[in-house]
Parts: structure tokens; sequence; C-alpha cells
């Protein structure tokens, strides 16, 4: 082990560190006004769909509504699994075995 | 009452588990990738084991090839994480009144998928720190695990993120937010977050685009709720 490497390694994790513990280690402990307190409740819808959408629709960078597009197709029918209240573990499961189906017909 | 205790950190691993095997080829990607330019397998796994923020340190490999100093690489870690804020901000209010102490180590294990997790369950069920301590468990002995497969393994296999599992990611947090959309406002948010994130995605270089989605997002939901309360 290098020092200078495992100093950067240290300092990273210290910045990651922060940018987890910042908001809960200040916010905790205070009253938060209401209409903040409402607009945090959005933040995990906005969120996923923000993780899920570039991933599904630009897998390579661009947008690709395509049949081509596995990520899309197996999205589809994840998310209409989803729809139709199936445990998650359904939704995974029906997303996966589409996509793996996908990728060894087309290959 | 023990037992009860010892169920929810077992409910908070087994919950995460399905998403963790999307998570564990870019481990293993990771662990390789590190391999190739250039770090011992010692430096590979302790960024894994220290930092445990995927998007970050990947990032930095590339980085630490060209000879970045330890404040270009630091400060690009930040800026990636940013996002953290946004996370962090949205458990505050269930995380009130618990120490210091017991925030930290919680707030230390949260990632992209330990959040998901974690909130989709604070939001249905009401919040366990327990369950989030379970989580987090599942999540980083899944990175550190996948890390060192990767470091060791690294010549042996092949590109695990062309397995297709990496479709996990999505596929999970799917059914996470599906059962979310329950009314015009929690839809529009869903729809104003992937326009923006698909465009920002592309026009805006890094990790930006999941933090301009969010808060462009969140702000319409909070104002179109505004709206509906002064009709009230």
């Amino acid at each position: 082990m290098r020092t200078e490497i495992m100093l950067t390694i240290v300092a990273m994790a210290i910045a990651t560190f922060l940018t987890r513990f910042t908001s809960p280690a200040l916010l905790g402990n205070t009253r938060l006004p209401d209409w903040f307190v409402r607009l945090l409740k959005h933040v995990p819808t906005a969120m996923l769909t923000a993780l899920i959408a570039p991933a599904l629709l630009a897998p390579k960078g661009i947008v690709e509504v395509a049949l081509t597009n596995h990520y899309l197709i197996a999205g589809l029918v994840a998310a209409y699994v989803a729809y139709r209240r199936q445990p998650p573990i359904a939704t995974m499961g029906s997303g996966m075995a589409v996509m793996l189906l996908l990728r060894s017909i087309s290959v | 009452m023990n037992k009860v205790r010892r169920n929810e950190f077992f409910l908070g691993v087994k919950d995460t588990l399905p998403v963790m095997c999307g998570v564990f080829p870019f481990g293993l990607a990771y662990g390789i990738f590190g391999q190739s330019v250039g770090l011992t397998p010692a430096e590979t796994i302790a960024m894994s084991l220290l930092v445990f923020a995927g998007a970050a340190q990947f990032v930095s490999l590339p980085m630490f090839a060209e000879g970045a100093g330890i404040a270009m690489i630091s400060l690009t870690a930040l800026l990636i994480n940013l996002r953290h804020l946004l996370m962090g901000a949205s458990l505050s209010p269930y995380m009130k009144g618990m120490s210091l102490a017991k925030k930290a180590p919680l707030s230390f294990g949260m990632a992209d998928e330990t959040y998901a997790i974690t909130i989709s369950r604070a939001q249905a069920a009401g919040y366990s720190a327990l369950y989030q301590a379970g989580s987090n468990a599942a999540g980083y002995v899944t990175w550190a695990v996948s890390t060192i497969g990767g470091v060791f393994l690294g010549g042996h296999i092949t590109d695990p993120l062309s397995w297709g599992l990496d479709f996990a990611m999505p596929a999970t947090f799917l059914a996470l937010l599906i059962p979310r959309l329950v009314d015009k406002v929690s839809i529009s948010v869903c729809l104003i977050a992937a326009v923006v994130s698909i465009v920002a995605s592309i026009a805006v270089p890094g990790k930006w685009y999941i933090i301009i989605a969010c808060i462009t997002a969140v702000a319409v939901g909070g104002l179109m709720e505004r709206g509906t309360a002064d009709e009230n």
C-alpha cells in the first residue's frame, strides 16, 4: 500500500461520508417546516424515477425507444407486473427473465 | 422482544437481497478495473470498505491512473455523492431524536439501493433503525465480497456487466416505484423526473442528472400540492 494513494482513499471516504451524514445530523433534531417535510415526501419517487428512467430509455447514452432496447422491453414487463400488485420478487423475476431471454436469443 | 428486534434486522437484509443481484456484477467489475489501472489488491479493497460508493469509486479509477491529486479525486467524490444530501434529508424526519452516535453508522451505510429499500419500508410500515441496519449490512457485505471477488478472480471471468444482471437494479426499483404512483401529484413527479433525468443524463456529464431531476420533480410536486391546498 502506498501512503499517498491510501490518503486519497481516506479523503474520498471522508468526503462521501459527509454527503451522507450532513442532512441527518443537521436536520434531525430541529422541527422542520411543514412545507419542507411535504416536499421531502416526494424525494423517493423522484429519486427512484431518476435512477430508473435513463437506465431503461437511454441505456447507451442516447434515447432508444425500440424493440432492440432490451432494457426498455424488460422494464415494461416488470412495470406491468408491479402495476398488477404482484410481490416485488415477481416483478424482479419477470423482468430479469425477459432480459436474459432477449439477450440469449439476440446474441 | 429480542426476537422481534432481530427479525427487523433480518427483514431489512431479506428485502435488500434481490437488488444486490444487480450490485454484485458492479462490485466484480470495480475489482477487475481497479487492478487494471494499477491499484494494489489492498488499495482496491480498502476503497470499497471505506468509501462504499460505487459511482464515485468507478470514476476515481481513471483519475488514479492519470495521477490526479488528492484534492481533485476527493472533490469529485464529493460532487458525485451530493445526491446523498437529498436522500439523507428525506430520511431525517424518521431519525429524529436519535443520537449522532447512532445516526453516523446508519448514514455511512446509506447508498442508492439501501436508501430506496429503507425509505419505502419507512413510509409503508414505519421506520426501524434495525431494519435500516439490516439493509445497510446486506449492501456493505455484497459490495465488499464482490470487490474481493473481482480483485482475485478478475482474470477468470468475462465482463460481468455484460451478463444482463445490471437490470436487477431498475427492476427492483420499479417494484418500489410503481406502488407509489397513486394520485395525480405522484404520477406528475414521476413523469417530470423521468423526462428531466433522461435529458440531463445525456446533456450533463457525471451523476448530476439525478440531483437535477430530483429537485425539479420535487419542486413541481410541492407547487401542485400548494395549488390544491389553496383550492380547499
